[in-house]
């Protein structure tokens, strides 16, 4: 019984570490086709892919993270409000929302949502093409998957997510906006005078760091999943479930890595 | 840069190839060659493991054990650059044709020269046509996979294997799920491919009629193992038990049909009473 758990205790670690690895090998390849789907300078179809990708994940995203931002920005600003008026700090939801929006909930919001919407698809996409033989048949025309399929969703997400993530950031921060002319009144001049006082170059900056770091996930697994079904089309919609899940997982717990980072290393 | 081919030297050498998924053997120590400028045929039932040597000599997969040599170049050692140089050589046409569903069929063809060739865009769209005209699809460019019915679907895979003008063809499993007239069709534009392109195909079948109607040589597969390997008439005058129960075509286990008419008549008549 007890050579069973430790078994089973060393195939999931074994699992574990295979996936990891799969990702890093992924990333390699894909890092390393990026420079042939730079617009203008790389392979025209591949860069013309990139261009339908950025449309998809980042232009067509715009109405999702801008709404969720607001409601974020409402959210926060109402439950700092409720403390913070009885200490007659009101000012201070200004600050929260600001601080709060450009460094962690702007960028975490935006993968949430763009995992939701893009690493799901993408699993999705190149999931049903393993299934109909159409990677296999990539393989064969001597077309490396990765730099065909992935390449141009990557370098679509490493650009889209921080501008998405200045969406969210301005949505939040607007809404924050919204909220103080309501419940106090505050003219939208004087409030965007102390956002402009109260936002740090460095939090908007962590803030794009950590979007690109989850842009770089979302693509890694969605993509991963993908490639790895096998079987049929149930397969296909496990993976990307499998895509949404363990993205946003990974996003958290690299969102946590970097936050203790950037807190170890000063300013926060 | 075109492969040198070993012009005596066969195309495919296959030697003592053992492929096993979770520790089931798919193949047992296979050795075939495969002749340049020949149309060999694969036979065997389902689950003999064909199709599993087809992905084996395309580079799909690489063996546990064993050796598959392309124009003499082993796969399993070739680099990257050997490996697209030879895979450039091979055109496939899957079995579900495996066309891309998000591009038109002309797109289809179109893609292996945009991806390998440094062609202008009409030139390229020029030759996809041509290779449609080779099929008879000259006028379906325009339409996506989905437009097409299974057998124009089929011959829209083949007019993308040749983008490239391949010197070798693979078919895995060209006349499944196709009536008897569009799976001769197929067989008849298989050799006129052959005829005109002087090319060597080597096509995994377990259709009896299209086999000999196509191969110049056979092998056939039987649990993993190669049981024969011959001409046409090799094989129709072999005696090998499993060779003669595959073309004679026999079941494995005859059921016997007085049991169940017996196991009718008792349901019928439990439920009676």
């Amino acid at each position: 019984m007890k050579i069973t758990a430790v078994e089973r205790l060393g195939s999931a670690t074994l699992r574990h570490v295979e996936y990891v690895g799969g990702l890093a090998i992924q990333f390699w390849k894909a890092s390393g086709s990026l420079g042939r789907t730079v617009p203008l300078i790389g392979n025209r179809y591949r860069w013309r892919s990139a261009i339908q990708q950025m449309l998809a994940v980042g232009i067509d995203a715009v109405p999702m993270v801008g709404i969720m931002a607001v409601c974020a920005g409402f959210i926060l600003a109402m439950q700092g409000a409720s403390e913070l008026r009885r200490f007659g700090a009101m000012q201070y939801v200004i600050d929260l929302v600001t601080i709060g929006f450009t460094r962690e909930l702007g960028p975490l919001l935006t993968a949430i949502a763009v995992s939701g919407r893009s690493g799901s698809a993408f699993s999705a996409e190149i999931g049903s093409m393993a299934v109909t033989e159409e990677i296999d048949s990539l393989r064969t025309m001597a077309v490396e998957p990765v730099e065909f399929l992935l390449a141009p969703k990557f370098l679509a997400a490493l650009i889209m997510m921080p501008c998405l993530t200045i969406v969210s950031d301005a949505c939040g921060i607007l809404a924050g906006g919204a909220f103080m002319r309501i419940s106090t009144n505050m003219a939208p001049g004087i409030y965007l005078r102390n956002v402009v006082d109260s936002m740090v170059l460095r939090d908007v900056i962590t803030g794009l760091v950590k979007s690109l770091a989850f842009a770089t996930i979302i693509v890694q697994v969605g993509c991963l999943e993908g490639f790895r079904v096998r079987g049929g089309p149930d397969a296909v919609g496990r993976a990307a479930t499998a895509a949404v899940v363990k993205s946003t997982f990974l996003v958290i717990l690299a969102d946590v890595g970097f936050t203790a980072i950037f807190y170890l290393t000063g300013g926060h | 840069m075109p492969i040198a081919p070993a012009d005596t030297g066969p195309v495919f050498s296959v030697r003592d190839v053992v492929v096993s998924y979770d520790g089931r053997r798919i193949l047992d120590g296979i050795n075939l060659d495969v002749a340049r400028g020949e149309t060999m045929v694969l036979l065997g039932g389902s689950g003999s493991g064909k199709s599993t040597l087809l992905r084996q000599m395309i580079g799909l997969e690489r063996p546990q054990s064993g050796q598959i040599l392309v124009n003499g170049v082993d796969l399993a050692k070739s680099s990257a650059g050997e490996l697209k140089r030879l895979r450039r050589s091979i055109g496939v046409a899957f079995q579900d044709a495996a066309l891309f569903n998000s591009m038109t069929v002309e797109d289809n063809v179109a893609l292996a020269l945009r991806e390998h060739t440094r062609l202008a865009e009409s030139t390229i769209r020029l030759m996809s046509r041509m290779k449609l005209g080779v099929v008879g699809l000259a006028d379906f460019g325009r339409f996506s996979p989905q437009e097409l019915s299974g057998g124009m679907r089929k011959r829209a895979a083949v007019a993308r294997a040749l983008a490239l003008d391949p010197e070798i063809l693979v078919f895995d499993e060209p006349s499944a799920g196709l009536d008897p007239i569009v799976a001769a069709e197929l067989d008849e534009l298989i050799l006129g491919l052959k005829r005109a392109f002087s090319m060597t195909i080597v096509v995994v079948t377990h259709e009896l009629a299209s086999a000999f109607k196509i191969a110049d040589r056979m092998a056939m597969l039987y649990k993993g193992s190669l049981i024969a390997v011959g001409t046409k008439e090799d094989l129709q005058n072999s005696t090998n038990p499993r060779i003669r129960q595959f073309l004679d075509r026999v079941p494995d286990n005859l059921v016997d049909t007085a049991t169940i008419d017996q196991y009718f008549e008792r349901y019928l008549e439990g439920g009676s009473s």
